[in-house]
């Protein structure tokens, strides 16, 4: 019971350290590593949903039929959720270096829009 | 040739967005008339979509992947009246934009066409998605062009900031969508609307299962930029090219919504039962915190893109507020007041665009009298303020009405519609007055000035001919308000919404024209608008005239005057200061939110 609540916690767990990191960080660059690893949670959540003890990685080549494999679904998932989340990333990563071209600074407090 | 419509308005605009995307060096004028000619053939497609699904649904399976024994593994669109509507509009916005930026924004290369249609196309998708992988997928794509498009002004430091603001809040919010999709996933092993309600219908709605709504809910209503989830959207509009900002308030905010109100109606309306009422006043409680703060915030900024994004806010709470009654009265209600709003907001940002072009200033006190001789450009500014407001006969007024008639039960309905109306509509009725027509105080308080940034900093987003105001910027505005009219006049609106509205509202008729292909139709029951909503109306927007006459005054208040306001204006100083620009601050109150709204929903289901 508690083994198989583990990777909920975790997914929790990673999802809530990203989101304070985010909240207290005073470096850009530090912020987007800290979105992608709220993102990891999500990971982890979908891996453990298609998880099933036993079985093998869901390639139907190689291993001989009647074996169980993980559900491809959630593999599917994963993969397209790490390609958002390169694609983000970059943006960011792009946004943050000109921020820092223009201003000599990533301390988001030195870079507010606007206020009120 | 029916069953593609969904898939081919999605794939022009995608289509149009690579295609440009390879001719890197054309020429401008080749390139404009690359994308009106496309955004012209996607307003096409959406109308017919629109047309064909007015008996039936029309339901698209990706390469023939249809559904066996009720288990569905491809990738569906689904398209409705209410999707198709939907598309309809992101369609007329897109092509009103394109009109709009054959002028504008020329030395962004086509970089700006590329984006936009890969946004339009993300909008579309996102509207016609039958099942919630494909959701996911397009909500990614609309939201990553947002974020390009939000930050394209690079090398300032202004846009980047308001880019990043965006990026971050809405990426966590797609997260949390994402987390509740997999959570769902787990418990039914199905992804397709259809698919997953008829699985949870045949296990008891355990917390789990609410959880995972509250999780979709909430990411949904981060893109929606409802309070307090909301605070990446002033930022992100204050910054981003005009034609972009035509979209961020008039749909893309409003998408969030529709989504809401699908994935409850479609997935989650057999597992929630007779919980319904209880849900559907959290989200109406959601609602009207926007329409508050919203409003407030609208009446005190000065930087009119700024100032129409609050009003944004405020407006979605209405909608909120609409879908909330779980009604097919408040629905269609809330469908009308999109177009309306739609319409009306995007020609008010159409009409800012201009002032921006002619003045290279956004800020109301640097513009004050600058626009005396643009009266065409301001009696539409003016015209867009009562607009908003709800005067009939435009669209808002229309919507608002049916939903007040829907929601007759809660007789606070109108006050505090009357409210985001009456805040709304002087605020923009007070930049018309001070900018075209010069009244006001010279230069209204400091205090007022929001931000560090100066009036006058923008940066232009044309490069010629500042002296007067080309047709084609002006144009999309006149259509878009005669859209809003349009809407508003329109004697089967109400009734035609309400019909569209019952059957988006009907599960069982939906999974099974989805998983069998049998689409059954039943009779609905219409109700007109409540007579007093044009009433309620003309007061609103006579009330707006009148507020914006009393800022407008020429003397300020006195000392003694002010000291007694201040007490007053203490929750209003204090609201202000919540909104400090800065991400951290936001991802705070988002999990704030999330924490607050999913416990306010697991207590009203149990």
């Amino acid at each position: 019971m508690i083994r198989g609540l583990m990777p909920y916690v975790l997914a929790l767990w990673l999802f809530l350290i990203g989101l304070y990191g985010m909240v207290t960080s005073r470096n850009l660059v530090h912020i987007v590593m800290c979105l992608a690893i709220v993102q990891s949670s999500t990971y982890v959540l979908l891996l453990e949903v298609g998880y099933r003890a036993g079985a093998t990685a869901p390639i139907f080549k190689d291993i001989t039929s009647g074996r169980s494999v993980v559900d491809p679904v959630v593999q599917a998932l994963v993969l397209t959720d790490i390609v958002i989340g390169v694609t983000v990333a970059a943006l960011l990563l792009a946004l943050a270096v000109q921020v820092h071209k223009e201003t000599h600074s990533l301390d988001p407090e030195d870079l507010r829009p606007m206020t009120g | 040739m029916n069953g593609a419509l969904p898939a081919l308005a999605t794939f022009v605009p995608l289509g149009a967005s690579v295609a440009l995307g390879g001719l890197g060096r054309a020429r401008r004028w080749f390139v404009d008339a690359v994308a009106l000619a496309a955004a012209g053939a996607t307003t096409v497609l959406t109308v017919a979509l629109l047309v064909q699904t007015r008996e039936h649904r029309i339901i698209h399976w990706f390469s023939g992947w249809k559904p066996h024994r009720g288990v569905a593994l491809g990738v569906a669109f689904s398209a409705d009246q209410l999707a198709s509507g939907a598309a309809l509009l992101v369609a007329a916005l897109s092509l009103a934009a394109f009109v709009f930026s054959w002028r504008y924004l020329e030395t962004g290369k086509n970089h700006f066409h590329v984006l936009m249609f890969l946004f339009e196309g993300g909008m579309i998708g996102f509207a016609l998605s039958g099942d919630f992988f494909t959701l996911f997928v397009f909500f990614e794509l609309m939201g990553v062009a947002a974020y390009a498009l939000t930050g394209m002004n690079i090398g300032e430091a202004g846009p980047l900031e308001g880019a990043i603001n965006f990026a971050i809040i809405n990426s966590v919010g797609s997260f949390v969508l994402l987390l509740g999709i997999g959570l769902l996933y787990g418990r039914t092993g199905a992804l397709n609307f259809a698919q997953v309600a008829r699985a949870l219908a045949k296990q008891p709605a355990t917390d789990v299962v609410v959880v995972a709504m509250a999780l979709v809910f909430v990411g949904l209503l981060v893109k929606a930029a409802v309070v307090p989830f909301h605070f990446w959207l002033a930022d992100a509009h204050a910054v981003a090219p005009t034609p972009a900002c035509v979209l961020f308030s008039g749909i893309m905010v409003m998408l969030g919504l529709y989504g809401v109100a699908r994935v409850y109606w479609t997935v989650f309306r057999g597992v929630i039962g007779s919980a319904q009422h209880e849900l559907g006043l959290v989200l109406i409680g959601a609602g009207v915190v926007s329409i508050v703060a919203g409003s407030v915030m609208c009446f005190v900024q000065r930087h009119l893109k700024r100032l129409l994004a609050f009003s944004t806010i405020a407006h979605g709470g209405i909608v909120l507020v609409g879908i909330g009654l779980m009604s097919h009265g408040g629905l269609a209600g809330s469908t009308l007041y999109v177009a309306g709003h739609g319409t009306v907001k995007a020609s008010l940002f159409v009409l800012t665009g201009v002032l921006l072009h002619r003045f290279g200033s956004l800020d109301e006190g640097h513009l004050r009298g600058r626009g005396r001789g643009l009266w065409l450009t301001g009696a539409l500014f003016a015209l867009g303020g009562l607009a908003l407001a709800g005067l009939p006969p435009f669209g808002t007024e229309l919507g608002k009405g049916l939903i007040e008639e829907a929601g007759s039960d809660h007789a606070w309905m109108p006050w505090v519609f009357g409210f985001a109306s009456v805040m709304t509509g002087a605020a923009v009725l007070r930049v018309a007055g001070r900018v075209f027509l010069g009244l006001g105080a010279a230069e209204p308080d400091r205090s007022e000035r929001t931000g560090r940034s100066s009036p006058g900093a923008e940066e232009r987003e044309t490069t010629a001919a500042f002296d007067r105001t080309p047709a084609v910027l002006v144009v999309p505005a006149v259509m878009l308000l005669a859209g809003a009219l349009a809407i508003g006049v329109w004697p089967q609106a109400a009734e035609r919404a309400q019909v569209a509205a019952a059957r988006f509202e009907d599960p069982k008729s939906y999974a099974a024209s989805v998983l069998e292909g049998r689409d059954s139709l039943h009779d609905t029951e219409t109700m007109a608008p409540s007579s007093s909503s044009v009433v309620y109306g003309v007061a609103a927007a006579g009330a707006a005239v009148a507020l914006a006459t009393v800022t407008l005054r020429r003397r300020r208040p006195g000392a003694r005057m002010q000291a007694s306001l201040r007490p007053a204006l203490a929750p209003v100083t204090a609201l202000r200061s919540l909104h400090t620009g800065h991400v951290g601050d936001y991802v705070m109150w988002l999990t704030i939110g999330l924490a607050a709204f999913g416990g306010l929903v697991i207590v009203a289901v149990h």
